[in-house]
């Protein structure tokens, strides 16, 4: 931690250096050009935050996932009083909103304990809120900013993930919104890299796990991304993405698989009945996985020596349940583990093949499938060690799902 | 991971109702010695080698004068012999030595090893290697009944061992699979060196396998989703007990109501990455809801894509890490399925981008079998030889496998069986050293499994023929009183191949000419006709000698343009003797008079449907060649009056011959054997033959094979050594079967002749000619 500490003064410094080290990195790409007309009472607002090249409130902006929408809000806590008179009633009315509750509706949550406080965002002081809310629910959403009549705001909507461009005509027709499309990978490494860089409230943003076998030894140790380049990063959300990463505007798709979040979350909810990810996962944490899994001891009595593989290594997932009567012995609980196992040592398994390949030694996991998911993260890091004899790094960020979000935003904040 | 495949229930059970056909499994059992068992999760597979009686036709010259004839230079006309025949043929018993692979449910492990207790006699062998993860399991049985201790062998070890035997003797092993394509599947021509590749087994889990060298092997990963995940998940799902139920369901599904597809998030494709949107962005991604019911077939088909594309895509990641192309896939999860050969081809692809191939195997199941049998039999050396699928006693890809139609029962109550049956050759088959490039040389002109249409004429016209072979071969063994009940029985082996091999042209790897010729070949020796035109041969031979002084003659008495052209002709006239070729096989048994002369007069004039005469009379002006060799086609009056003058000629321009005919016979081929015969009587006859035998100008070699076509990748070692010994620099094939079925675009190092009169009006009209048209291919090597 004193490492750490030493490394980022102070919060609202070392973010305020990151977004100048950020704009002087992204200078040479150009923006997305965007629509804005000046019109209305809000006329002299917006043109004192044009002139002062930053876009006009609200700054908010989506990540529209397969099964998430994730979105981050900056409020600013630094509004003047002559502001504050000028502020419209629609825009103060959201600002309260989206501050005040944690839960919005019957699905959407604010991840209070993730707010990054104290944040220099263009000139402006405030804080970074990360929402989620289910993909289905996205309709509501819309019809939300409809009845709120958010259009009048002219702001523009900053939306990146496949939902985007899925959801780009509902949002013109039943919202009136016009999106700003923006493509999710480099949302995600510009979010990844900026979050890391303003540190997580004085702490480190990237971590990994120390002795992640050893329930008694096991920590959370601070990592330090300061020299990230290069970088496997891996995104779980309902499907996985690999991207190298050699700078900020310099990376590629290695490659991706569809067994993801969605498969963990879609197999258990066909195996267990469950409804919820929290709850796959809680009954995960509580199964057996090796009444499931045929195991090398299953198969060998031991180790399968020749091979170096150790007796408990999973020889075939699944494999005991061509067995009725082994079907019969398992729980719930059990499949669900299973089922997690499976897929997190598969994503395990592809992260460093793609990392030998690219011959890449740090693997930073981020993405929502780890959200509250301490099963996966200490098995990627156990896996990762074991298989690279200690040469791979599994790396973990505190705001797994959000940099997709929180990427969008930088881009509706760069001067255009 | 490991090739295991855990039973299902419901083949646990041990069902003794059936009755084995004792002529038709475990054949030879009698002389069975080293066993070798390999035991799945579902299915058995045995092996033993055996030895074998099996009738050849041998030739030996008549001693005329009590001296050895290449000594009775005096004889100086053909009739002094007029009333013996040339030499004398009988027919002996030989040992052979034949590799059997057995495979059938394990339901049957215990009505199989009873059989085969009642018909082992003669073994001496104590033990019975053993692989497979069911080989624990039946450890007790197998001991209590055969009597053999089991010795059990490392899996993968097997496996290895048996992949590698299959690559260098089976030539068209491997393939890829092209669903919905004619053909699907699409052989290959193994590479000369088969080293290094990947083999990805697909048991319950998944093993990846680097092979290097015929010992070296190094698994270099795997991953634990493999045929038990789609089995156990599957079970899980849909309460389907049998993998193969599941694969049925799967092939009936629609994923797309399961995953979740890149257009579902996206509403289209993601354009930036250009990833369509069909792509399946989450597997069961739409399943996480309680609202929806999934059918039993969407469920599994999309648990069969998860699975297939994950194997996919962990291969092509080890594929790239080792720098391999070539990736060849077996294990139960595998073996023999099109859907999975399917699902497994497009992820290979769609991950490498093409780079990487998915191949698969006609005899994978058989490979841990293979292994654990070589494992056992290492004194013996089976690595020493080459060995050859026997096409009589193998059935074919996909025809009775027991992991396509496992409850196949035959009307009769009892079972077809899988089977292989490899021979063991004489000879050490290796490549012409003279090809090209051996990697991509493939000996048949056209593969019927591609061409419909030649393939309905091919197959027809074989069938057709049939009656005609029955009845010369009945005729060939006058004295034995079983002929005709052996001929009728080879009648129907051979139309029944032909029957699976119109609904399974790719049954044997690619259905060409050659292999229709060499299946009745295997067919006629599985039933003791090991050579039905040995006295068809012996008269050709025999009339042919007798005018082979005057046609030299008359060849010395031209000028030496005019007897380059004779040459030739003479060369395409014998040719026209082919009682493989129907036209004239009908010509000969009705008029026998047809002679070498009558022969000339059919040949087209030229110019000649393909003809680069000049360009040969061009390269005979300059300097003489060094060395050739000459793949001889039939007996009589092709070698004799047709081959043996152009020697001559070669000879007298101060070329070395290397002469070289089929090891065993094939038709009217000439074999080795009648060859010297041949040639110590015209040696006898001609001092310029006799000289260059005696200086070693003139060199016979035997080919290593008995098929009227020719393989230059499959030839004698020691034919090999010579002909690099000699730096030969021409190669001059002939015949039909050598020049045209095969061969006919070979490319060689060094000049090569092919030629061939085309005697098939099929074929003729194909080649936009008539009947009795001339190949003339007189070619230079690629520069």
């Amino acid at each position: 931690m004193a490492q750490m500490g030493s490394a980022r003064s102070s919060t609202a410094a070392g973010g305020a250096q990151a977004e100048e080290k950020l704009r002087r990195r992204s200078a040479g790409s150009s923006g997305t050009t965007r629509e804005r007309l000046p019109s209305g009472p809000l006329f002299r607002a917006r043109l004192d935050s044009l002139k002062k090249n930053r876009p006009p409130f609200p700054w908010f902006a989506l990540d529209i996932g397969g099964t998430l929408v994730k979105l981050v809000y900056f409020e600013p806590k630094d509004i003047t009083a002559e502001e504050e008179q000028e502020e419209v009633e629609n825009l103060k009315s959201i600002r309260k909103y989206l501050t005040s509750n944690v839960a919005y509706g019957r699905t959407g949550i604010r991840d209070v304990h993730l707010e990054l406080k104290d944040l220099t965002l263009c000139g402006r002081k405030g804080n970074l809120h990360f929402i989620r809310f289910p993909t289905f629910d996205l309709p509501a959403f819309i019809q939300m900013s409809r009845d709120k009549n958010f259009s009048s705001l002219h702001t523009s909507l900053c939306a990146t993930g496949g939902g985007a461009y899925k959801f780009e005509e509902e949002f013109r027709t039943v919202g009136d919104l016009q999106l700003c499309k923006l493509d999710e990978l480099d949302c995600l490494v510009r979010g990844v890299l900026y979050i890391d860089s303003v540190g997580f409230n004085g702490q480190s943003e990237c971590y990994y796990l120390k002795d992640p076998t050893n329930r008694e030894r096991f920590q959370k140790i601070p990592y330090n991304l300061e020299n990230p380049y290069p970088l496997l990063l891996v995104n779980i959300g309902s499907g996985v993405s690999i991207l190298a990463v050699y700078s900020e505007g310099n990376y590629k798709r290695v490659t991706g698989t569809s067994l993801g979040g969605g498969t963990f979350f879609g197999l258990c909810c066909l195996l267990t009945g469950c409804s919820t990810f929290e709850e796959a996962l809680e009954m995960a944490s509580r199964g057996d996985s090796t009444k499931v899994d045929k195991l090398v001891r299953d198969i060998y009595g031991g180790d399968y020596e020749r091979f170096a593989l150790p007796g408990y290594a999973v020889a075939s997932s699944f494999g005991h349940m061509m067995s009725k009567e082994k079907q019969e012995s398992v729980s719930k609980e059990d499949l669900a583990r299973a089922t997690l196992v499976t897929i997190t040592n598969n994503i395990g398994s592809i992260a460093r093949m793609c990392a030998l390949n690219e011959n890449i030694n740090k693997v930073v996991f981020v993405g929502n499938f780890l959200r509250i998911n301490t099963v996966s993260m200490k098995l990627l890091a156990y896996a990762l060690e074991y298989w690279s004899k200690g040469q791979l790094k599994a790396l973990f960020l505190e705001h797994e799902g959000y940099f997709g979000a929180a990427g969008a935003l930088l881009e509706l904040l760069k001067t255009s | 991971m490991a090739a295991y495949a855990p039973s299902g229930q419901s083949r646990d059970s041990l069902d003794k109702s059936i009755t084995l056909p004792p002529d038709e499994i475990f054949r030879n059992l009698e002389n069975a010695k080293r066993f070798a068992i390999d035991i799945g999760g579902s299915l058995t597979k045995l092996a033993y080698y055996s030895t074998l009686q099996h009738k050849v036709a041998k030739v030996r010259s008549f001693d005329h004068s009590g001296k050895r004839l290449n000594q009775s230079i005096h004889l100086t006309s053909w009739q002094d012999v007029e009333h013996e025949p040339l030499y004398e043929i009988s027919v002996q018993e030989e040992i052979m030595a034949r590799l059997h692979f057995i495979k059938f449910e394990n339901a049957y492990i215990e009505t199989c090893l009873d059989f085969i207790k009642d018909h082992l006699v003669n073994t001496e062998t104590k033990v019975i290697k053993a692989t497979g993860g069911g080989a624990y399991k039946f450890k007790d049985l197998i001991e209590k009944k055969l009597g053999l201790k089991v010795d059990k062998e490392d899996e993968m070890a097997c496996l290895i061992k048996g992949c590698n035997f299959v690559l260098k003797n089976i030539p068209h092993e491997a393939f890829v699979y092209v669903r919905h394509a004619d053909p699907e599947f699409r052989f290959q021509t193994t590479h000369p060196n088969i080293f290094p590749y990947l083999l990805v087994n697909i048991g319950s889990g998944v093993s990846i396998v680097k092979v290097e060298t015929e010992d070296k092997f190094e698994r270099i990963g795997g991953s634990s989703i493999g045929g038990g995940t789609f089995w156990g998940l599957g079970a899980l799902l849909t309460k389907t007990k049998r993998f193969d139920e599941l694969l049925q369901l799967a092939s009936k599904g629609q994923h797309t109501s399961v995953d979740m597809l890149v257009k579902d998030i996206y509403g289209g494709a993601y354009q930036t990455l250009g990833l369509s949107g069909n792509l399946i962005a989450s597997s069961f991604g739409k399943s996480a809801t309680v609202e929806k019911e999934f059918s039993k077939e969407d469920m599994t088909k999309s648990l069969l894509h998860m699975i297939s594309n994950d194997i996919g895509q962990l291969a092509c990641l080890y594929a790239k890490q080792h720098n391999l192309h070539q990736v060849y896939f077996g294990g139960f999860f595998i073996r023999g399925h099109p859907v999975t050969m399917h699902t497994i081809t497009y992820s290979i692809n769609f991950f490498s981008k093409g780079e990487v191939h998915a191949l698969f195997l006609r005899h994978e199941g058989y490979l841990g079998a293979i292994g654990a049998f070589l494992k056992g039999a290492e004194e013996d050396n089976p690595n020493q030889y080459s060995w050859g699928e026997n096409y009589a006693g193998s059935s074919g890809l996909m025809s009775t496998s027991p992991d396509i139609f496992p409850m196949q029962r035959t009307r009769s109550g009892t079972f077809s069986f899988d089977m292989l049956e490899m021979d063991r050759l004489d000879r050490q088959l290796v490549n012409l050293p003279l090809l090209f490039d051996p990697s991509s040389y493939i000996p048949d002109t056209v593969d019927l499994t591609e061409d419909a249409l030649a393939r309905e004429y091919w197959l027809t016209c074989f069938e057709e023929a049939l009656d005609g072979v029955v009845k010369r071969a009945t005729a060939s063994q006058p004295d034995m009183v079983d002929a005709e009940d052996r001929a009728e029985k080879f009648r129907q082996k051979y139309w029944n191949k032909l029957q699976t091999l119109r609904h399974q042209p790719f049954a044997y790897g690619s259905l060409t000419v050659r292999s229709l010729l060499d299946t009745r070949e295997h067919c006629l020796n599985e039933f003791n006709f090991p050579d039905p035109y040995s006295k068809v041969k012996q008269k050709e031979n025999d009339i042919a000698l007798k005018f082979f002084q005057k046609v030299t003659q008359s060849l010395d008495a031209l000028g030496w343009e005019a007897r380059q052209l004779a040459l030739v002709k003479g060369l395409l006239a014998g040719n026209v003797f082919d009682w493989g070729a129907k036209a004239v096989s009908e010509v000969l048994e009705t008029d026998p008079a047809f002679g070498f002369e009558e022969a000339k007069k059919k040949l087209q004039e030229r110019p000649w449907l393909v003809d680069s005469y000049c360009e040969w009379i061009e390269r005979l002006k300059g300097s003489p060649h060094n060395c050739a060799l000459i793949f001889v086609d039939n007996s009589g009056i092709d070698i004799i009056l047709g081959v043996f003058p152009f020697v001559r000629e070669l000879l007298t321009r101060g070329t070395e011959v290397i002469l070289a005919c089929n090891s065993g016979p094939a038709l009217n081929d000439v074999t080795y054997n009648e060859s010297l015969i041949v040639t110590e009587r015209i040696a006898a006859m001609d001092p310029a033959i006799r000289f260059a035998l005696q200086e070693d100008k003139l060199t016979l070699v035997q080919t290593g094979c008995s098929s009227p076509c020719l393989d230059l990748s499959r030839l004698d070692k020691s034919l090999a050594t010579l002909v690099r010994e000699r730096n030969t620099d021409l190669v001059i094939i002939e015949g039909m079967g050598r020049a045209i079925h095969t061969n006919y675009y070979a490319v060689l190092q060094c000049e090569s002749l092919k030629l061939a009169v085309i005697k098939n009006s099929w074929l003729a009209d194909r080649l936009g000619g008539k009947l009795f048209s001339v190949v003339f291919k007189y070619e230079m090597p690629p520069k």
